[in-house]
């Protein structure tokens, strides 16, 4: 029986269940539903429940845990000298044994443990997918029997439903925090067992990165250097470029918008601008490598510069324009937060309207936009199609933007695309650039929500 | 009595001095308006300029490059006992054909070489197509019939582009082509092929059909968990959560979630899904649900602000008959905000739809030339697809990729505008 053909009986069972509930209750008042404590649907999903949820429950478990605790007894019955190996052999061995098992080709020659191991694993296998739905199915009845059993039309059917529901709220809520915990969790746990390949110090202050490791020991120009600060410089690089574009734009974007713009005028031009943020950056990308670093690659030749056609300006430019809308939308919220008495307080006294906005309105805002400006910034920091499109993947240590430079995202990108074993030094890296990617924008967005919060209850 | 006299010369002195700089000052205020019209301007202008070279370079590619053949679906070759068995039909030497057609058609061409450039200029999915027209209408066989055969790549970019200065074609090459085209022989043909086939290395048979289902299934997944997840979620902290440090907490993690970049995503999906959970590679399933796990501070945030929207009189009127708390929010306060919810709910639809770095990390970046038929198929997405195609070499693709853009900025702007419908039809001042 497969899984899904399970899930589709509990439905039918807990249905069941529903109608069962409420009929049996109604019964027990003889129809009559202002003797029960509950409405009489609330003795249905009472039941409901009661047949669905530990059935579903055991149902995920077993799924989930079955072939970890038939590989374990496996195992054991394994031959010592077969067992008694490094762990990427024990896998490679695993791996054989469930081929052979489910029928398909084994990488080796199969011995006769190993035939017999298959043979252990398919009868375990066989035997588990017996039981579960016998298991399954047997418990909800149970739940049916159990809840029918429990109801009268004194029982708090529901309180005990919302009890339910309640807790599903609060588990749905959690998710966050899972996330989080998870992102953490294999984030460190990866970036450590890298760090213990790779000392933390070369790691942070390294000059060089060229992650390529030898597959032989007499492979030429394979030294394998994991310095990070060519890196961070070029990210550090195209975040400011896009940031010189951005920040300018964006805030006079927001100028105009919040102080001279009719309300029409505002209303048109406002979501026009939030477009910039709803495009795929893949598209950015794309627009990027092909349209303006040609552009840019003309326009430095026609002034005789050399131009890289993977140069950080190009990337940086392009950056800038997709977090406009970052910058002048949040900008224009706290310029519109700034009290309007201060305005005309300023304008009763003679000032322009000019005069008004950068002596008076920005100061007072100021403390938001830079809280608007370092969550841009964390943007910048954390894109990665339109560098990994339009940016280049060879680490240098520049400061020059014509020249091209890769950036922490681009790397993670290479390290991680296409086939890696997963121990080596070079996939691990990537985390442990994650890891660093991770901090630095939550550092900065701590900061951001931060200032802005501080700011907002000045006003407030 | 001296300072009435005084006071006249005085005024008129700082009046002259305000008059003086008067003029100034006006120039600075009008200069600052004319700097954020430029701004704004840029802005829209960069945004314009963008979307009007991509449509400009992707136009072509919904148009496809054929030539016209006369075949010769000699019964002999293809079905020699004339059983018109469907196996029998579709084992024939198709390229055979179209060659010989080919060769008919140029008779002037005797070489080996040039023979072999010939046949160069058909599509190496020709014979394919030819086999199924065949299989579909097995009465055409014996017949002589003129079809349009559709081209290689090199020949729909000369068809198409006759300025480029470069083509990877010869001379003979050109000199057949330009026979062709004057005799009207060659035509453009709007590219089915494009919405039909998966990926494929020749880029006049590589098509989106792929990357779209491969997009369908991951945004249904993120959809159908995103949403009531969400929903719950936005449910539990507006309406239920005591002030408390475990729900400051959460809100803390939701709020930072929502800035976490999401490639770090992709990397939980590689850790977790992949390596702890031993989830297939490549699949749509595991893309839709780190694309959940991304969406879903956006959702939670959006579904809190339409929660909060809704007045609290309505609330109170529910308590007050007698509903409980929990009848209350999801017979009356629920409806109420349902609207707001899916706004935001299309609108991160919309942002998943279109993400890509957190799918290179688990191995969407794959080239796959099926179209996928179930959650667990090997497939990539739209905006990936797009990603592959900017990094073929082959001038060919750059069309293509600029096309695939435009179908998915099409779907963007289309879950907008439902979006916005949405807003202006079910929005309520309360």
């Amino acid at each position: 029986m497969t899984p899904s053909l399970i899930v589709a009986i509990l439905l039918f069972l807990s249905l069941a269940g529903y109608w069962l509930g409420r009929r049996a209750v109604l019964g027990m008042a003889s129809g009559d539903f202002r003797r029960l404590h509950s409405l009489p649907r609330y003795y249905g999903y009472y039941v409901a429940l009661l047949t669905l949820l530990p059935a579903l429950l055991l149902l995920v478990l077993w799924l989930s845990l079955d072939e970890t605790v038939i590989t374990r007894l496996v195992m054991v019955d394994l031959p010592p000298a077969l067992t008694r190996q490094p762990e990427a052999e024990t896998s490679l061995l695993l791996n054989d044994i469930r081929n052979l098992a489910t029928g398909n080709i084994a990488s080796g020659e199969a011995g006769p443990a190993l035939r017999a191991a298959a043979d252990h694993y398919r009868r375990l296998l066989q035997l588990s997918r017996m039981i579960l739905p016998a298991a399954v199915l047997l418990l909800a009845l149970g739940g049916i029997a159990l809840g029918l059993k429990a109801i009268h039309p004194g029982h708090r059917a529901r309180p005990a439903v919302e009890r339910v529901i309640r807790w599903g709220l609060i588990l749905s809520a959690s998710i966050a925090i899972l996330t989080t915990l998870g992102i953490v969790l294999s984030v460190l746990f990866e970036a450590l067992r890298f760090f213990q390949k790779v000392p933390l110090t070369e790691f942070l202050f390294g000059l060089e990165w060229s992650p390529q490791i030898a597959i032989r020991t007499d492979q030429v120009g394979s030294s394998g250097a994991f310095g990070i600060a060519p890196l961070f410089a070029g990210t550090l690089m195209i975040a400011a470029i896009a940031l010189l574009v951005a920040v300018p734009v964006g805030l006079l974007s927001a100028i105009y918008l919040g102080e001279f713009a009719s309300r029409r005028v505002r209303a048109w031009v406002k979501p026009l601008l939030e477009i910039l943020a709803g495009v795929p950056t893949v598209v950015y990308g794309f627009f990027a490598a092909l349209v303006v670093a040609p552009m840019v690659r003309a326009a430095g030749e026609a002034f005789g510069l050399e131009v890289s056609s993977e140069s950080a300006l190009a990337a940086g430019l392009v950056m800038g324009v997709m977090i406009i809308p970052f910058v002048s939308s949040l900008s224009d919220d706290v310029i519109n937060a700034v009290p309007r008495a201060m305005r005309d307080g300023s304008l009763a006294m003679g000032a322009t309207h000019a005069e008004t906005i950068l002596r008076v309105v920005l100061p007072a805002a100021l403390p938001g936009i830079v809280g608007g400006i370092l969550l841009a910034a964390s943007r910048a920091i954390g894109e990665t199609m339109i560098v990994v499109m339009a940016a280049g993947v060879g680490a240098r240590l520049t400061a020059n933007p014509l020249e091209s430079v890769t950036t922490i995202t681009v790397q993670i990108v290479t390290l991680l695309v296409g086939d890696q074993e997963f121990d080596s030094p070079k996939t691990l890296a990537a985390f442990a650039l994650g890891l660093v990617l991770f901090i630095a924008t939550l550092l900065l967005n701590v900061l951001a929500l931060r200032v802005v919060r501080k700011y907002r209850e000045a006003y407030e | 009595m001296s300072k009435p006299k005084k006071s006249p010369i005085k005024r008129r002195a700082i009046h002259e001095a305000v008059e003086a700089g008067l003029e100034r000052r006006r120039r600075r205020d009008r200069r600052l308006r004319r700097l954020g019209l430029a701004a704004i301007l840029l802005g829209l202008g960069f945004l314009a300029f963008m979307f009007a070279s991509i449509a400009v370079l992707g136009y072509g590619a919904f148009w496809q490059t054929r030539i016209q053949l006369e075949i010769h679906l000699d019964a002999g070759e293809i079905d020699p006992e004339g059983t018109r068995d469907p196996t029998r039909l579709a084992q024939a030497d198709y390229p055979g054909l179209i060659k010989r057609a080919l060769r008919e058609r140029f008779p002037q061409v005797r070489k080996r070489r040039l023979k072999r450039q010939l046949y160069k200029l058909v599509s190496s999915g020709a014979a394919w197509e030819l086999r199924n027209e065949v299989l579909a209408n097995p009465a055409l066989v014996g017949s002589r019939q003129k079809m349009w055969i559709t081209a290689d790549d090199d020949v729909d970019l000369w068809f198409k582009h006759p300025d480029l200065k470069e083509y990877r074609l010869s001379e003979a090459q050109q000199a057949w082509l330009r026979d062709l085209e004057q005799k009207g022989q060659m035509r453009k043909f709007f590219n089915t092929a494009f919405f039909r086939h998966g990926d494929s290395r020749e880029p006049e048979q590589a098509g989106i059909l792929g990357a779209l289902t491969g997009s369908l299934y991951a945004i249904l997944v993120t959809l159908g968990l995103s949403l009531p997840l969400g929903i719950a979620a936005a449910i539990y902290l507006e309406e239920f959560a005591p002030r408390n440090r475990w729900t400051d907490f959460i809100e803390v993690n939701i709020n930072n979630l929502a800035a976490v970049p999401s490639i770090v995503f992709g990397l939980l999906g590689l850790a977790v899904f992949i390596n702890i959970l031993g989830m297939p590679r490549s699949a749509p399933l595991v893309g839709g649900l780190v694309l959940t796990l991304m969406t879903l501070p956006t959702l939670i945030i959006a579904g809190r602000a339409a929660l909060k929207s809704v007045p609290p009189s309505i609330r109170e009127a529910a308590l007050g008959i007698g509903a409980s708390r929990m009848q209350t929010v999801f017979h009356h306060v629920l409806p109420l905000a349902m609207p707001g919810m899916l706004t935001g709910t299309i609108i991160g639809m919309a942002q998943a739809l279109g993400e890509t770095a957190p799918l290179l990390m688990i191995g969407m970046v794959a080239f796959i030339v099926d179209v996928p038929q179930g959650m667990l198929d090997p497939a990539t997405v739209l905006p990936v697809q797009i990603y592959l195609w900017a990094d073929s070499p082959e001038r060919a693709f750059l069309e293509k990729t600029a096309a695939a853009i435009l179908v998915l900025l099409a779907f963007l702007v289309l879950m907008n505008l439902a979006a916005i419908w949405l807003r202006r039809k079910f929005e309520k001042k309360w």
